[in-house]
């Protein structure tokens, strides 16, 4: 565990941007390339990175694995909230048009409020996935 | 002889579907073990993945962002179909990854033939 | 709010997996399931009943108007099916809380029911969705949980027959998505609605075809059609017993929807039907099943195995009536959906039964029940010999429409065959009844736990419906004539 010391320093180093570029692809996944899944997988992928430089059981101590767990169904329920609003509206199910007052800018919140059901979900699964496999045969 | 040619370069992204397609379901029936299975059901779900994208590209035409220099866009409609089916892909994989974890556990190997014969089949 | 069913039936089973998975608390879970299912059989009457009163439904998602958008296509053949698979799936959850209790492990029964509620949203998404691959998304949803299902139950061999099928799963949904793929080439749309229209100009007949085998092939995988059935006798013998009857009643039933579908909806029966070969495999291939998998049944010690390939015979009959392809065949293919997956679900739940109150896994275990336990006794022989078709029960129904289309079609053959498989099936369901009934009981086989009260009255309900569904036939039988001629061969008469 000493002898890495450049791994360490350094990823300690990329680390807030890893998270900081995850945000950025969720934020402007209604304008340009990017959403929800990407980001998701990008700030899994960091998360994943702690892991295997300071090791599962630090990594486990600072980010829980049951809250990933519940990350899953909360972006699905995030999404079918979504829907729901829509519905309440009396428009159809997930039109986003029902959100706001003037229609585009309902699409603008429609969008970011799914993309953020899909990222937390993928942030919850791929993170669980890994430390589901990642943790086997130790017990 | 030319046209042929013609043909084949015109063509050649299914050439590459086909070989993906029937080099991934080779492996899923031929090997015995579990895990390379779900490596070939991968390169299977790869195939498709390339069936739906290579269609999409028209030459010439750029990526689908509007601008005023451009008139001819690649459809990105395919692609928005393939990261769900990817999404899928993934699911299906995490999934007989950890079930092959699980018989590993429970059966001592995951060399399907010993495993069938000596579990699914003699009763 | 009733507009908005046709989401909502898809919907309300997802949110109810959502919320088990979140609050994972074990007293709730089964309420939470409950209250989603009744909601759903709720919303798919109404669906039904809108359907029949306004005529086909088109519900564009999320306000985008199709052939852009994903649109979710009702009409009266497939709101009749999601009801049938609501209600059924519902009873089943009733049954379930006391069975899962004894088949599975206190920290995985939260996890079970949120499964059964996934894969019941993905199978009414495949039934109700008009677009081609949300069909395939939808088909995966329902696979991925049905997988996890399987491999659930207490026996380790249920993640044998999981792996096994989630690996002939995935290439049964590749191959259909392959088959998409082709359609999306050749006509750049993927609503099932708009391909029908567009197929009809479309002169490429090659890969027109190829795409019709691909999809053929890769639904009849999830089918389980005779050559294609060897994932379905592992994965019903080792999943619980709540995960077999669900399975068994609806999960097949639907992919069989999904192929009427493209068979007559999209393609359209013209062009399927030109195609002498595609008959004639279709034709064969089910009455190979309905022989073959009875022979195997015949052999089968385990008994919910022997009732798996039984099921793959049964599935025969259904593709034989879309095989047949006319007015008296298609109705007999759509009562026998209806009415095998009640007989399915009442022989499963019952020998769910047995195997909560004495661990019966096989047939000579059987020997004498009828005295230890007259109930479940007579629920197993009455469904078993709806299985056969006896006059008077739900099986004779649907043969007797086949047997009527065969006989329009003038293929004795095909009539001779269908008698011959019933004496296969009187041959193995009488083995059962036999033991049941006429052998003293084995000694040392006492039951263990007294079975519960909503236990017995689910599966002597489903029992009973499958007597009174073959007496009085204006629900299924004439439900499903309406959806036939409405649906199927609108534009034939």
């Amino acid at each position: 565990m000493r002898l890495d010391l450049l791994l360490r320093i350094s990823s300690k180093i990329f680390l807030p941007f890893i998270i900081l570029f995850a945000f950025y692809v969720q934020f402007h996944g209604d304008f340009g390339p990017g959403g929800g899944f990407q980001a998701g997988v990008i700030f899994a992928a960091g998360i994943i990175l702690y892991t295997i430089i300071f090791g599962i059981k630090k990594a486990q101590k600072d980010f829980p694995e049951k809250i990933f767990n519940y990350m899953v169904p909360l972006g699905v329920l995030i999404f079918t909230v979504t829907g729901l609003i829509s519905l309440s509206k009396g428009l159809n199910f997930l039109d986003y048009d029902a959100l706001a007052h003037y229609p585009k800018h309902g699409q603008h919140i429609g969008i970011i409020a799914i993309e953020l059901g899909v990222f937390v979900t993928v942030i919850g699964s791929m993170v669980s996935i890994f430390y589901a496999f990642v943790t086997r045969g130790k017990k | 002889m030319s046209s042929a040619i013609y043909n084949f370069i015109s063509s050649y992204n299914y050439y590459i579907i086909i070989f993906l397609m029937v080099s991934g379901l080779f492996i899923v029936v031929s090997r015995g073990n579990m895990v390379k299975k779900l490596v070939g059901l991968a390169l299977f779900q790869t195939s498709v993945y390339i069936l739906y994208i290579s269609p999409g590209k028209i030459l010439n035409g750029t990526a689908p962002i509007l601008d005023d220099g451009y008139s001819v866009y690649s459809s990105p409609f395919p692609h928005v179909l393939i990261l769900t089916a990817i999404v899928v892909g993934i699911a299906t994989l995490a999934l007989g990854l950890s079930l092959v974890i699980r018989v590993n556990e429970e059966f001592g190997t995951i060399e399907e033939d010993e495993l069938f014969d000596n579990e699914l089949n003699n009763e | 709010m009733n507009e908005h069913a046709p989401a909502l039936v898809v919907m309300l089973p997802i949110i109810g997996a959502v919320l088990i998975m979140l609050i994972r608390h074990n007293n709730l879970n089964w309420s939470i399931a409950l209250l989603s299912g009744i909601s759903t059989i709720y919303y798919s009457i109404i669906l039904y009943l809108n359907a029949r009163s306004l005529g086909t439904i088109s519900y564009a998602m999320g306000g985008w108007e199709p052939p852009v958008g994903i649109e979710y296509r009702i009409d009266e053949f497939n709101s009749l099916l999601i009801a049938l698979i609501a209600i059924v799936s519902f009873l089943i959850l009733i049954y379930a809380k006391s069975s899962l209790n004894i088949e599975l492990k206190k920290n995985k029964i939260s996890t079970f029911y949120s499964m059964y509620l996934l894969c019941l949203g993905g199978l009414i998404g495949i039934l109700s969705t008009g677009d081609a691959f949300n069909a395939f998304v939808f088909l995966e949803i329902s696979s991925l949980a049905t997988y996890v299902i399987i491999s659930m139950g207490n026996d380790r061999r249920g993640l044998l027959a999981a792996y096994q099928y989630l690996i002939i799963g995935t290439i049964g949904a590749t191959l259909y998505v392959i088959g998409v793929g082709l359609i999306f080439i050749i006509t750049g749309s993927l609503n099932l609605y708009d391909i029908s229209i567009k197929l009809g100009d479309i002169e490429l007949y090659r890969p027109l075809l190829a795409s019709l085998a691909f999809i053929t092939v890769g639904i009849a995988l999830k089918i389980a059609l005779f050559p294609l059935h060897a994932w379905l006798p592992n994965a019903y013998a080792f999943a619980p017993s709540v995960g077999t009857a669900f399975l068994a009643s609806t999960a097949t039933k639907v992919a069989i929807y999904l192929l009427i579908k493209y068979l007559y909806l999209v393609y359209g029966f013209d062009l399927v039907y030109s195609n002498q070969i595609f008959i004639f495999v279709i034709l064969s291939l089910s009455i190979i099943a309905m022989f073959g998998a009875s022979m195997i049944a015949i052999f089968q010690s385990n008994l919910k195995k022997l009732f798996a390939y039984s099921s793959v015979a049964q599935i025969g009959y259904i593709t034989l009536g879309i095989g047949i392809a006319n007015y008296n065949g298609l109705i007999g293919s759509t009562v026998h959906i209806i009415n095998h997956s009640i007989i399915k679900a009442a022989i499963f739940l019952a020998i769910g039964c047995l195997v909560f109150s004495s661990k019966i896994v096989n047939i000579d275990q059987l020997a004498g029940l009828g005295k230890r336990m007259p109930m479940v006794a007579l629920c197993i022989t009455v469904s078993s010999l709806s299985l056969i078709g006896v006059p008077g029960t739900v099986g004779f129904i649907s043969k007797w429409y086949l047997v009527l289309g065969s006989l329009e079609q003038g293929w004795w053959v095909v009539v001779f065959a269908l008698a011959v498989s019933s004496i296969l099936a009187l041959i193995y369901v009488g083995r059962i009844i036999e033991l049941i009934w006429f052998h003293a009981p084995v000694v040392g086989m006492d039951s263990e736990n007294k079975i519960p009260f909503e236990m017995l009255a689910v599966t002597v309900l489903m029992t009973i419906a499958t007597i009174y569904f073959g007496i009085d036939t204006r629900l299924t039988g004439d439900l499903a004539k309406i959806a036939v001629e409405n649906v199927l061969l609108g534009e034939q008469l």
